[in-house]
């Protein structure tokens, strides 16, 4: 298990839709630079990859005119001076191209201004898995630095080359190379006039350290801020190709359903509509986004329904329905666990449940496709394009290199937007069309034909002793996930285990994985053991925690939330919970009322600290931490997925409540720069402590001790 | 097809050859490019869809195309004067408030009608007043402080 959960390695949970990486890339050297001009290149590729090229059957061999596969980042210099960076990575609103612009421009020693970045583009990028898993900080902020640091190298070359001079006095800063003793410099522009020049990445070539950074550090604003304020971007959803139609798709009634019949006489007969019947895939296409409804309105089908399991039985079904013995990799044990509960000084055991929650970025899924002489081009707000590309070849027995998917900045995703489904419907559609079709995801259809978080239960048993040590530890998870399962806390005897069950819904991966469902139970039970000995909930999680950083961020917190705080009106509470993940420290105290009539429980204030090493820009660091502890209060409090049958009984926006204006409270967030430690990702973690913290307040303040999330999806009513 | 409706868009008058039933979020869209105006929900829950009508921020994804013609309609592509930023523009932009910003049109679109009925908001009332706008993000309190920010640039500058 620490193998699959290593700290600063992506976790292929099953959830992660993890496909296989099939690299492939087929840029030639000669399109790059008519692509973007003359001028300096510097590719990054990975280590082994080398090797594996070398050794892998079928792949070709590198040489000059081919780019190598296994690229995982490159840069331009252009001859106007114009940088531009290359990552697979997309633009989901967690706000990379600002970041790594700001790495290249930090390392390169070039204004912000000069630098673009190109995301997200099957044949203009390099491969990448996929942005999910906070990975763009930790991997490709290190490798742009270190392209960077090679391009610099080469134009400081190209100058001495110029001068006739040794490289070795020359000085690369403010898009100049200067040479000191004369006094003379050429510009990076001039550099690159009339050049050709790639470079591989070299082994080992040193970064600018954290402490030396002028431009990456920097509260630097988003890139293209004014293109959103304006209207003026282009989301996927905004897309108009000419000739372009409005594809809907024919959706059962409810999960696993099968087409019995179909009667698409009526919309077929409909000027401008093209009807696809594709077993049991029913589409229509028509000129405007009404027509489309309308005929798909007009297509009468039957379907055969299966009975299929109901919010009601889901957590005994989860229970009852675990694989009967967890795989290796699952499961991780130290010490004698029964030994420490039956010496215990005082035992707690409970039982805590997730409910199913959806994502519901605000641009439902959605994609353009247009084909070509047989090729395919796709626009599709995914996290993963070119899984998205690997599966739309397969679905549509191309090779993969006749089809190209494009992912604009995108309106959100968390995890969301991993599989291809509104790019297959799309593309589908347009074949049968002949024309570029687009297919946008209504609300309901974002609600109940995409994936849910997963839900889960789990189960704690522990045993501390007298003076408040954590003696006892043993944590199972049924389906919800193994992200964040294990404890951060020093305790000799443990046990952890994560227990497989078949999919009930549609699941898959959620901001933070099922780190928020694993933290919200150990955190409730920890603040439940500090009652048991009537200790003060800060004070017996540092007893029983020794690393520092998480220290740091408890430290932090509570000292900003003013911990530990009195009462001073009735329904107060005040609460805090902790957390690390995928490389990043995290704390959080709550404070909340509890209405002594109506028995709703109002949010007063949230503190979180956070620390994930070196921060690249703490004005977007703030909003991805503001934002995940304002998702994070809608799983605590009320966000569930119902249904019943194979049906989503609330898949709208009146039903399904998400965090709004009123629910937010006052919120501050303390950032700890550790400029000593690499950057880790941050769009993730803010969110595990949140669901604990409120719930700890919640029962500081009533004394009733919350286990199932949502956790007051009506108040506190039945509490 | 009956015959056309006409609307005055951004200041200028089109007609438009669409069923009187069709909402004016798709008219917007997909008739006239006006891609600034989102779907976000379609049953007007979430705000990403919100312009003028008449000065009124109302969900153009409720509004019937027929019931859009009476009164003057402002986009999100409406808002700039003279080559410059509206004021609530402006302080979102320096507010940093967005992050995937699907929701932001619909945000400075319901903020510039807030204005123009209250131009001096209390933190309540620009809360209550954003209730139906949704944003995933969680980037709430910047909103609410750009608001407040366009407000106060307004007044000093009499707008």
């Amino acid at each position: 298990m620490s193998n699959v959960e290593g700290k600063l390695f992506i976790a292929p949970e099953r959830f992660e839709f993890s496909a296989a990486p099939f690299h492939q890339f087929d840029l030639a050297r000669r399109d790059f630079f008519k692509i973007l001009g003359a001028g300096i290149a510097v590719f990054a590729i990975a280590k082994d990859a080398l090797a594996a090229q070398e050794t892998a059957p079928g792949h070709r061999s590198f040489h000059n005119e081919e780019l190598p596969k296994d690229i995982s980042a490159w840069l331009h210099v252009g001859e106007d001076g114009r940088i531009t960076g290359f990552t697979g990575k997309a633009e989901i609103g967690q706000n990379i191209r600002t970041a790594l612009a700001q790495t290249i421009a930090d390392e390169l020693r070039v204004p912000f201004e000069s630098v673009r970045m190109v995301t997200a583009d099957t044949a203009l990028t390099p491969f990448d898995a996929g942005t999910f898993g906070s990975r763009t900080t930790p991997t490709i902020t290190p490798q742009l630095r270190r392209v960077s640091a090679a391009a610099r190298d080469l134009l400081i070359e190209a100058a001495a080359k110029e001068w006739n001079l040794a490289p070795a006095g020359l000085v690369a800063a403010d898009a100049k190379v200067t040479d000191p003793a004369s006094g003379r410099s050429l510009k990076y522009a001039e550099l690159a006039r009339g050049k050709t020049l790639t470079r591989n990445l070299p082994a080992e070539d040193p970064i600018t350290p954290a402490t030396q950074w002028t431009i990456a550090g920097k509260a630097i604003p988003k890139v293209d801020a004014r293109a959103f304020v304006t209207g003026k971007h282009q989301y996927t959803t905004d897309l108009r190709p000419a000739g372009m139609l409005y594809g809907r798709v024919l959706r059962p009634p409810s999960f696993g359903a099968t087409l019995t019949s179909c009667d698409d006489s009526a919309a077929k007969a409909m000027t401008g509509v093209v009807v696809v019947r594709d077993g049991d895939f029913v589409g229509v296409a028509a000129p405007s986004a009404h027509e489309a409804q309308t005929a798909l309105d007009a297509i009468h089908a039957q379907w055969k329904e299966v009975p299929q399991i109901s919010n009601k039985e889901l957590f005994s079904y989860l229970k009852q329905n675990a694989a009967a013995k967890s795989e290796d990799r699952f499961r991780k044990q130290k010490g004698s666990v029964e030994e420490a509960l039956a010496n215990a000084a005082h035992r707690l055991d409970a039982t805590y449940t997730v409910a199913y929650i959806a994502h519901a970025p605000l641009e439902p899924r959605a994609a353009v496709a247009q084909w070509a002489d047989g090729k395919l081009t796709l626009w599709t707000g995914t996290q993963r394009p070119f899984a998205n590309r690997d599966e739309l070849a397969d679905v549509f027995h191309l090779p993969e290199s006749s089809v190209r998917v494009i992912v604009p900045d995108t309106g959100s995703a968390y995890g969301g937007k991993h599989t291809s489904d509104a790019a297959i419907e799309a593309a589908r559609l347009a074949r049968a069309a002949g024309r570029p079709v687009k297919v946008v995801w209504t609300r309901e259809e974002e609600f109940t034909w995409a994936y849910f978080r997963p839900a889960g239960v789990i189960e704690v048993k522990s045993g501390i002793a007298s003076d408040g040590a954590l003696t006892a530890w043993e944590f199972h998870n049924y389906h919800s996930g193994m992200s964040g399962i294990e404890t951060p806390y020093d305790v000799a005897n443990q046990r952890t285990e994560y227990h497989q069950v078949p999919l009930i819904l549609r699941s898959g991966s959620y901001r933070g994985l099922a780190a928020t469902a694993n933290h919200f139970a150990r955190e409730t039970h920890m603040d439940a053991l500090a009652n048991a000995v009537k200790m003060d909930p800060l004070e017996f999680r540092m007893k029983n925690l020794s690393n520092a950083r998480m220290r740091a961020v408890l430290e932090a917190a509570g000292k900003s939330f003013g911990w530990p705080r009195k009462k001073t009106q009735e329904g107060q509470g005040f609460g805090i919970a902790c957390g690390d993940e995928k490389g990043s420290y995290v704390a959080t105290c709550a404070e909340i009322a509890v209405d002594k009539t109506s028995r709703a429980v109002r949010i007063v204030r949230l503190v979180e600290a956070f620390e994930c090493g070196a921060i690249v820009n703490p004005d977007g660091l703030r909003n991805q931490v503001v934002g995940a502890m304002i998702q994070g209060l809608g799983g605590a409090l009320f966000e569930a997925i119902e249904f019943e049958n194979g049906r989503i009984k609330n898949p709208h926006f009146a039903s399904y409540r998400l965090p709004r204006f009123r629910d937010v409270p006052e919120i501050e967030a303390v950032l700890l720069d550790r400029k000593d430690i690499p950057s880790a990702g941050a769009g993730e973690t803010p969110i595990m402590a949140v669901a604990p913290a409120i719930g700890n307040a919640i029962f500081d303040a009533t004394g009733v001790r919350l286990n199932n999330l949502p956790m007051v999806p009506n108040g506190l009513r039945s509490a | 097809m009956a015959k056309p409706i006409e609307l005055e868009i951004n200041g200028n008058r089109y007609p438009v050859n669409y069923p009187a039933d069709t909402p004016l979020l798709y008219v917007l869209r997909d008739e006239f490019g006006l891609t600034g105006s989102k779907y976000g929900c379609g049953e007007g829950q979430c705000g990403a869809c919100t312009v003028l009508i008449g000065g009124m921020p109302r969900r153009s994804c409720q509004i019937p195309v027929s019931a859009a013609a009476a009164k003057p309609i402002t986009t999100i592509e409406g808002l700039e004067k003279d080559g410059g930023l509206n004021p609530v523009q402006q302080a979102f932009l320096d507010a940093g408030a967005f992050q995937c910003a699907y929701c932001t049109s619909g945000m400075i679109m319901s903020s510039v009608g807030l204005l123009q009925a209250n131009p001096n908001p209390s933190q309540a009332e620009i809360v209550q007043f954003l209730q139906g706008n949704v944003c995933r993000c969680g980037t709430h309190p910047r909103v609410v402080e750009a608001v407040r920010q366009a407000a106060k640039m307004m007044q000093e500058h009499g707008r």
